[in-house]
């Protein structure tokens, strides 16, 4: 399926039942330059809208919100070791995590490009 | 992140330059000011420490303070201006020279500090009985009210509200200003020279707040834009937003008020102690010398400290300071990440005995918490021109 977006600016990409999340490059731009990831740990468990990631930039730090309920199955250290990574390419090499899908029915609220693309445009 | 703005935000005379330059505008003490420009607060930040960078600091307050107790130019003038000044703020205006700067405190009755400014003598005798003040946007209007109120009958303020400022700072900046003001490149670290640049009447001081060498230069409002430009076409300078500013004078050590020092806390405490002159110290005669007297002799409650944590994750003002066994002896007013040192640095407020170099303590972030200890500040030493 295609990529999913949330009012938060996470993007989600769903293969099987597992969902990579990662930050907008709209949301890496605001940020500025990122120096601080922090990452949950592989295990644990979210709900959905709960809070499961730091990003931080020289000014400021941010919550990073689960888009979707469940488990983390991966954890992406290369922007815990280099947070940078995090303004080079975040709609790619830079994922957050890997969650896997406890409620699949979630995707169908988040938006799709062109919703994300209007929400971005109008805010 | 979008607060409602209710308030109609100010402009400086530069406002124009910045939307122009790609900056992001936000605001700031009730104007809406550059915060960062395209390339960003890291990089704005490594620029000023390599090059040069500019800064519109024009929120500011400028003002002359003058006697009303002597003709100004007058031999006992710059005695009675500096007299009354002194009875605002702990500083040796006395023994001020001719275009010399000071960075000092206003005090409130309780000995805290009401805000922080720099004073400077004129450097012509006809400017005898005249201070030059530099005050903080957000207390500008609370400060000259202060000011009024307290020396009524003694001296009068002359608001410069036509006025722009700019500083300009880096190991790069004299070479620059020195091409637009020949000679300023030899002038002495915290003085003040009047000049012109274009039919401009131009206040030229060496100082700043980067730790870095440079220059802070008042400019007519309607000439400033034509400034500036003129800074700008060097290729060594780049504008600075308030984000690289905060981050480079958290590196140098220095107090934003507000956050690291407020009404509560005295220069003692804040470790500003310099800012108390030597005959002031004997004498008193200060807005809470009782308790600033006190302080000095025997060492205040609290202290502020520099704080290295030694993970990666910034620790950010308002975070509760612990010792290392735990117990809650602080919280932290300024922090962030340090550009220059590639690592998180910050600056807070400890009880007694937990202010040595080197001590271990603790700071909480997002309720865990992080291994830090004290350390000497500036944390990144300061290069101001000694020549």
């Amino acid at each position: 399926m295609s990529i999913r977006y949330t009012k938060e600016h996470e993007w989600v990409r769903v293969e099987g039942d597992v969902a990579t999340v990662g930050i907008t490059s709209h949301a890496a731009e605001q940020l500025g330059d990122v120096v601080f990831v922090e990452l949950p740990d592989v295990g644990a468990s979210f709900e959905r809208n709960a809070d499961m990631a730091v990003v931080e930039s020289v000014k400021a730090a941010s919550d990073v919100y689960a888009p979707v309920s469940g488990e983390i199955v991966s954890a992406n250290g290369a922007i815990v070791d280099d947070p940078a990574k995090v303004n080079a390419d975040p709609d790619g090499e830079a994922w957050f995590v890997k969650i896997r899908l406890s409620n699949r029915e979630e995707l169908d609220a988040l938006m799709d490009e062109a919703a994300y693309k209007s929400f971005v445009e109008a805010s | 992140m979008n607060e409602a703005i209710n308030v109609e935000l100010k402009h400086t005379p530069l406002h124009g330059l910045h939307v122009a330059a790609g900056a992001r505008m936000g605001p700031f003490a009730g104007y809406d000011m550059p915060i960062q420009y395209p390339d960003g607060v890291m990089q704005e930040h490594l620029h000023v420490r390599a090059a040069a960078g500019l800064f519109d600091v024009s929120h500011m307050g400028q003002a002359f303070l003058k006697t009303t107790q002597a003709p100004i130019g007058a031999p006992q003038a710059h005695e009675a201006i500096a007299a009354a000044l002194e009875s605002l703020a702990p500083g040796e205006f006395k023994k001020l020279k001719r275009g010399g700067l000071r960075y000092s405190v206003l005090l409130n009755d309780e000995g805290g500090v009401h805000d922080d400014f720099m004073a400077t003598r004129p450097a012509m005798e006809a400017g005898d009985g005249k201070l030059f003040l530099v005050v903080n946007a957000a207390c500008k209007e609370e400060d000259y009210a202060l000011i009024a109120d307290r020396l009524a009958g003694r001296a009068e303020l002359d608001i410069l509200d036509d006025r722009a400022l700019l500083a300009i700072q880096g190991p790069k900046a004299a070479a620059v200003v020195d091409a637009l003001f020949p000679g300023a490149g030899e002038q002495k670290f915290m003085t003040m020279v009047p000049t012109e640049w274009e039919g401009a009447y131009v206040l030229l001081s060496r100082c700043g707040y980067t730790g870095e060498d440079g220059f802070e230069i008042s400019v007519p409002a309607d000439d400033a834009e034509r400034l500036a430009k003129a800074l700008l076409a060097h290729d060594d300078v780049k504008w600075i937003g308030l984000g690289a500013r905060d981050s480079l004078r958290l590196e140098a050590g220095l107090c934003l008020y507000g956050h690291d020092l407020d009404g509560t806390t005295s220069p003692v405490e804040g470790g500003i102690d310099f800012t108390i002159g030597k005959r002031r110290r004997e004498e008193g005669g200060f807005p809470g010398a009782d308790r600033i007297l006190r302080e000095l002799s025997d060492g205040p409650a609290r202290r502020r400290v520099g704080i290295l944590p030694e993970g990666r994750a910034p620790v950010r003002e308002g975070a509760v300071i612990l010792s290392a066994d735990g117990a809650e002896i602080g919280v932290v007013t300024s922090g962030g990440f340090g550009p220059t040192l590639a690592r998180p640095v910050a600056m807070g407020y400890v009880k007694a005995g937990f202010d040595a170099i080197g001590a271990a303590l603790q700071v909480v972030v997002r309720g865990k918490p992080l291994p830090a200890s004290v350390a000497a500040t500036p944390f990144v030493p300061h290069r101001y021109y000694r020549g």
